[in-house]
């Protein structure tokens, strides 16, 4: 019984490593209301539990991504740790913070080095947001259709209306400049 | 930087994005690291734009997870398999990612941020005051049925051929107007983006299926086309199109659909440009809202001097308009796709409007019957 959880938990996170729905829904399904409670059981909203939650997923997302991920401890409480540290900090940025959590009966993990990792990881997802989305159009679709969408330099031409690839080209390069100027003014300073 | 100089760093920035992803021949490859011995220019660049691409594509990669995340949970929540309160959607949740950014934004350059997509409204919500909403749109939905009960009656009585179309249930909803009277409109990309069904509904709540006959992101413009066998075709719209700069500081006002009644805006136009020196869009002051998006702007004249897009956060009332000269920019575009459509060929957009001269509330009253809601699932 205990080797078939283990299998289907390793099964799960090879999914959510592969950005899976079906596998996200299930350990969303199984984990949320845990994790909702929690928050509002600590002064949260239903708000800040979808954003602790999701948060707290990223983490794992994270975690199966590397690869090395050792299954010490079962997806659920490890969730549950990632969540409960983070909702703890943003208690105490907002001095909202007053005693320990209101939580006794689950099990906990150590968490503190991921969730150290996952916050210098998010300011740096933050950054290339805010970078992209100070580029303005048609930089931004450009290159987001060049880099995540992985379109050709002659759809992209088609699509913007660049006379032919070469000028496309060129455009993308004078775009991708840019953003590489706003993001590593931003990077330095870390 | 050169001409020549800038075409040398073009091609060999491609050659570093080929060698970094791996779609070198092995000779090319072979050659290429050769150059990276040789040259450390070329080496460090090389390191420089592994790293970039590497946050590049991990950004990608989180976003992706993000949206996922956020479709399981409006989906779970739904279906009531999780406990979360139900029609919190995406771009609400943008909304709150970006209230993270905006803080990182204003330190970096000083400058306030700008929810680019942040109106569109949301139909249903979950608010005491959104729940108010939706009942009233029940109470719509009621009345349009009985109307076509009657309707059908009637039909059946006449000939006993019924056409039925099934109720759709919309989410969000923003504005769109007409521009030919065929039943074109003009809204924002944003607002059909994602759309699976389009729907547009006049000001007497009568709604009309629709079709988006092109979508251009980097304008954010979209051309819907109403394809609905109740639609009779309009006299022509009595607004002009402008390709005209407006002079800074001109009155402007706008119509469009923040909820279910048409509402009236008056502003001026307070920058030539938009966000960031966006030179496809201009600045205006004007109260907009959610479900403004895709609202046109006139000037005192009756003539649309554009579309209404954005707005900015912790900004009053700055918002930003997608200036005209792109609908007809849009208009030629489409005509090039489709060259064989007859009736796409007989549009051509007004450019005379009979407005000049009138009073606002005059000229809103000929107007009104032009600006359409659009609604989309």
């Amino acid at each position: 019984m205990k080797d078939s959880i283990l299998e289907q938990e390793l099964g799960l996170l090879k999914g959510l490593a592969n950005n899976d729905k079906k596998s996200i829904e299930i350990i969303y399904s199984q984990n949320y209301n845990l994790i909702q409670a929690l928050i509002l059981n600590n002064s949260g909203t239903t708000d800040d539990a979808k954003d602790i939650f999701q948060e707290a997923m990223m983490v794992l997302f994270d975690k199966a991504r590397s690869g090395n991920f050792e299954l010490s401890c079962q997806i659920r409480t490890y969730l549950y740790s990632v969540a409960r540290r983070l909702w703890l900090k943003k208690l105490n940025q907002t001095h909202r913070y007053t005693a320990d959590l209101d939580d006794t009966q689950e099990t906990r993990v150590v968490v503190d080095d991921d969730v150290n990792e996952h916050e210098e990881k998010d300011a740096e997802f933050e950054m290339m947001y805010t970078s992209i989305n100070h580029l303005g159009e048609p930089c931004k679709s450009l290159l987001e259709a060049f880099y995540f969408k992985n379109k050709s330099m002659q759809e992209i031409a088609e699509d913007f209306g660049y006379t032919n690839a070469e000028n496309a080209k060129t455009q993308k390069y004078k775009c991708l400049m840019r953003l590489k100027k706003i993001f590593f003014s931003q990077y330095k300073k870390l | 930087m050169n001409d020549l100089n800038k075409e040398r760093d073009i091609i060999l920035l491609d050659a570093v994005e080929r060698y970094v992803m791996s779609n070198m021949t092995p000779d090319e490859r072979l050659q290429f690291e050769q150059l990276r011995k040789e040259d450390s220019d070329v080496d460090q660049m090389v390191v420089e734009h592994t790293l970039f691409l590497q946050k590049l594509n991990r950004f990608n990669q989180w976003k992706k997870f993000q949206t996922s995340l956020n479709e399981i949970h409006n989906h779970l929540s739904v279906q009531g398999k999780i406990n979360a309160p139900s029609g919190k959607g995406k771009l609400v949740y943008l909304f709150n990612r970006f209230k993270k950014t905006a803080v990182i934004a204003a330190s970096i350059a000083g400058i306030t941020t700008l929810i680019i997509s942040g109106i569109i409204g949301s139909v249903t919500t979950k608010t005491p005051k959104d729940q108010f909403e939706i009942l009233k749109k029940d109470i719509h939905t009621l009345a349009k049925k009985s109307e076509r009960q009657d309707q059908e009656i009637n039909n059946l009585k006449q000939s006993g051929i019924t056409a039925q179309t099934p109720e759709i249930p919309y989410t969000n909803s923003g504005t769109g107007f007409i521009i030919d009277s065929k039943g074109f409109l003009v809204t924002n990309n944003h607002v059909v983006e994602k759309a699976q069904n389009v729907a547009v509904q006049n000001r007497d709540g009568k709604e009309f299926i629709a079709k988006v006959v092109y979508r251009n992101p980097a304008t954010d413009i979209a051309i819907l086309k109403i394809e609905d066998p109740d639609f009779k075709p309009l006299p022509a719209p009595p607004y002009g199109f402008t390709k005209k700069s407006t002079d800074l500081a001109e009155p402007i006002f706008t119509l469009g659909y923040p909820r279910e009644d048409i509402v009236y805006g008056q502003g001026y136009l307070s920058s030539k440009t938009g966000y960031n020196g966006d030179t496809l869009s201009c600045q205006i002051d004007i109260r907009a809202e959610r479900g403004n998006s895709g609202s046109p702007v006139f000037n005192s004249n009756g003539e649309v001097i554009g579309i209404l897009n954005a707005r900015q956060r912790d900004a009053g009332g700055v918002a930003f308009a997608v200036q005209s000269r792109n609908i007809f920019n849009a208009l030629s575009d489409l005509k090039e796709k489709s060259p064989s459509d007859s009736i796409l060929k007989n549009i051509k957009l007004n450019t005379k409007s009979s407005l000049i001269g009138l009073k606002p509330s005059q000229q809103t009253k000929k107007i009104q019957d032009y600006i359409y809601m659009v609604k989309v699932n």
